[in-house]
């Protein structure tokens, strides 16, 4: 998948604007522009919550697009030649670039001078809780890389020992917004094994970047086949973990409540619980399975990406009631969190965000461990190194059709019973719409839909036929 | 013959602590040489143990990260990094306030139970019940009522250090000599007069017991329920470090929790001598 990411220093970036603003590609998406506003606008006077929230800091312009326009015209004031500029970008590469100009430019206050006008916020100190896991890396490496100053917020990010602990502390008020997995707003929404309150995912946090981990002494049980009776631990029952691992084995034969057994264990509890031998494997997020490899307790027997490349992981979420109430922070906290998952995607900046959440404060892990998730350079614990670049990705566009397929998984194991809209459901929750505005304003590229099709493990999911693929399976608990 | 006495089992206790610390050392030691044959590359992204090393730390390793959370105790690096003695203040501050609530109601109630052999009767099945429940079962119920973490940590050592209490109180208070009542009636004085001056000193030795054992709980329960709810205190400080597979600063927290728990049992132990009399 293509980063959504434009970036000035691209060489390869068009040279003329095509549109009569000046600020999209060609008139078309100049006209689409248009034509959203509208019907924000509209919304925005039928009062709708979200509308509101994501009209409310338009006028007061975005940072991100600012502190870009302000480095792109500095890069055109220092090369007003076309030719050259871009013979220069690619000659040195774009992070030298910005390096060698930041040198001989103060670019960070030329940024913060042009942005300085923010929208009032109802409320600028937070709390969001973490677990202490990579996934949460654009929450976590926001804090130590000031992305939520940047946008006036003072956030406090709390370490959580685990979901359960999380979702408690979320539904209580406690947390303004949460670190959550995927399927976690899904469910308190429809109050499965939860109170059923509202809740909203504005964006995914990460793709990819879990993984199986077996104890070494399986070194030779390759073949799910060969995994009868074993014992599995799973970070929360609605995780994608949960239904990654089920339909894994799934496919490979096996039933996940018969044939082998499967319990919640908090990520952080893993590696200890691996040692002991009082689990034989677990899917898991990192840094827990390269933790693993690090002291030579396990090794990595499957990446989850090539389970399903591209599956959503965890997320950013919080109470309907948070988002209608302080609209303004809403968004902020919302940019901030794009602009560090953007920060986070490019691989060039990995190494320096591992840097950045492996001290006591954020993840408390060796910096090795957590580099080699991060790059994807990494020891598998049979004596490899295996090279997988995008083990794991940061983005945060919140599509409806993963949601609907997270609802399928739920429905197929029986996590919920009778009929469901499915459509509706993953409408209400997971904010593509609002995503997509904001993403756009910000001169990120977000897809025009909000629906595709994937395919896991060869087997196609298309998410207009939903209860025709829960159907489809072997082995499932719908009835 | 007091002091020589004290004096040999004073040399006693280092013996066993150097036999202790010798025998860890040794344990350590015996540990596995380097694994050969690992590509060096490959050994660049592995951990010491992995590559052979000992997973337990030698006594020397413990000593010197002590040493470091002593020398500075008190730093404050963010919400998810504070120094020892903050997360211990953290969590004594929690086992204190949930101690002396508990003290608040386990008292006055233990001496009705205590004075009225009718009430003992009718409660006694209730607590018969909740005194056996572990202070982690309270817990998710506490999350789910309560609403605020801090409360709730607080509510469990409350919930947890009020039975041995009532229990001592009642205890204290139902057995005190007879004859003393009997005087007291003799001389007719007033109920609370009784209460006040004859059956709280009479039953205050025991009382004070029982106010050692629950302290004594309360901070058993602290640790465990801090490494649930996470976010600040010593059990968090525990938590972290087990996140990281960190035994050298697992050590030197249970060295700690350890070393304040003898002094809060020392500190009521100094209280208990004030009201204890010989018959």
């Amino acid at each position: 998948m293509p980063s959504p990411f434009t970036d000035p220093f691209d060489p390869q970036r068009a040279l003329t604007s095509g549109c009569t603003c000046g600020q999209h590609e060609s008139q078309r998406q100049h006209d689409d522009a248009l034509e959203s506003d509208a019907v924000l606008r509209k919304a925005e006077s039928a009062g709708t919550g979200f509308g509101d929230s994501l009209r409310a800091e338009d006028s007061a312009g975005d940072e991100d697009l600012i502190g870009r326009t302000v480095e792109s015209a500095v890069m055109r004031a220092i090369f007003p030649d076309d030719i050259k500029r871009r013979a220069f970008l690619g000659a040195v590469g774009a992070t030298t670039a910005a390096a060698a100009i930041a040198a001989v430019f103060p670019l960070g206050a030329a940024k913060a001078l042009a942005a300085e006008k923010t929208g009032p916020l109802e409320k600028t100190k937070l709390k969001i809780g973490f677990v202490p896991i990579t996934c949460a890396t654009p929450i976590i490496m926001a804090h130590p890389m000031g992305f939520y100053r940047k946008y006036g917020l003072d956030v406090d990010i709390i370490k959580t020992a685990g979901w359960a602990v999380s979702r408690d502390k979320s539904l209580s008020g406690e947390y303004d917004a949460a670190h959550m997995l995927t399927p976690m707003p899904l469910a308190i929404t429809l109050g499965v094994g939860s109170p059923t309150v509202p809740w909203t995912m504005p964006a995914v946090e990460n793709i990819n970047g879990q993984a199986i981990t077996l104890h070494k002494k399986h070194k030779d049980k390759r073949d799910p086949r060969q995994w009868k009776g074993m014992k599995f631990a799973v970070p929360f029952d609605y995780s994608m973990h949960n239904f990654l691992l089920r339909y894994y084995v799934a496919e490979h034969g096996l039933d996940p409540d018969r044939d082998i057994q499967i319990r919640v264990l908090p990520p952080p509890e893993m590696v200890a619980n691996l040692r002991a031998e009082n689990v034989d494997g677990y899917l898991a997020p990192d840094p827990f399975n390269q933790r693993a490899v690090y002291d030579g307790i396990g090794f990595i027997h499957l990446l989850t990406k090539d389970i399903w490349d591209g599956h959503p992981c965890c997320a950013f979420a919080a109470s309907k009631q948070f988002v209608t109430e302080n609209p303004n922070t809403f968004l902020a906290l919302f940019k901030a969190i794009i602009d560090a998952t953007a920060y986070s995607s490019n691989k060039e900046n990995r190494k320096e965000v591992a840097k950045a959440i492996s001290p006591r404060n954020y993840l408390n892990q060796p910096e090795t461990v957590v580099r080699q998730v991060l790059t994807g350079t990494f020891a598998d614990g049979l004596g490899n190194i295996r090279r997988v670049p995008d083990r794991i990705d940061f983005s945060p566009f919140p599509w409806h059709s993963m949601a609907v397929w997270i609802l399928t998984q739920m429905k197929r194991w029986g996590y919920i019973k009778g009929d469901i809209d499915y459509r509706k459901v993953a409408e209400e929750v997971f904010l593509a719409t609002g995503a997509k505005k904001v993403m756009a304003e910000m001169g990120l590229d977000a897809p025009n839909e909000t629906y595709q099709s994937y395919t896991i493990m060869g087997k196609t999911f298309d998410p207009a036929k939903a209860e025709a693929y829960v159907k489809s399976f072997a082995i499932t608990r719908a009835s | 013959m007091e002091e020589s006495k004290s004096r040999h089992a004073l040399a006693l206790s280092a013996l066993l602590l150097a036999l202790f610390l010798g025998g860890w050392q040794l344990a350590i030691s015996g540990g596995g040489g380097p694994v050969p044959d690992m590509d060096p590359e490959y050994a660049a992204l592995m951990g010491d143990i992995a590559k052979g090393g000992s997973a337990l730390p030698s006594p020397l390793d413990v000593a010197k990260e002590m040493w470091r959370h002593i020398s500075d105790p008190f730093y404050d690096k963010g919400p998810n990094d504070k120094g020892i003695g903050i997360q211990l203040a953290y969590s004594l501050t929690r086992v204190l306030i949930g101690f002396l609530i508990a003290t608040l109601v386990a008292i006055p109630l233990g001496f009705l139970i205590g004075m009225s052999p009718l009430f003992y009767r009718a409660l006694d099945p209730f607590i018969q019940i909740l005194k056996p429940i572990s202070p982690l079962a309270w817990m998710p119920l506490a999350l789910y009522t309560i609403k605020d973490s801090d409360i709730s940590s607080v509510f469990v050592i409350f919930i947890c250090s009020i039975w041995p209490m009532l229990m001592n109180t009642a205890f204290g208070v139902a057995s005190v000599r007879r004859d003393w009542l009997n005087v007291a009636k003799t001389l007719e004085v007033g109920r609370l007069r009784t209460a006040f001056r004859v059956i709280l000193p009479a039953a205050a030795p025991t009382i004070m017991t029982g106010m050692r054992i629950a302290l004594a709980i309360a901070w058993l329960v602290i640790v465990a329920a801090e490494m649930l709810v996470g976010g600040t205190g010593v059990g968090y400080f525990v938590w972290n470090e087990w996140n990281n597979l960190s035994i050298t600063n697992i050590i030197c927290a249970i060295l700690f929790i350890g070393l304040v728990g003898m002094a809060l049992d020392q500190a009521l132990h100094g209280l208990s001598k004030l009201v204890t009399y010989t018959e």
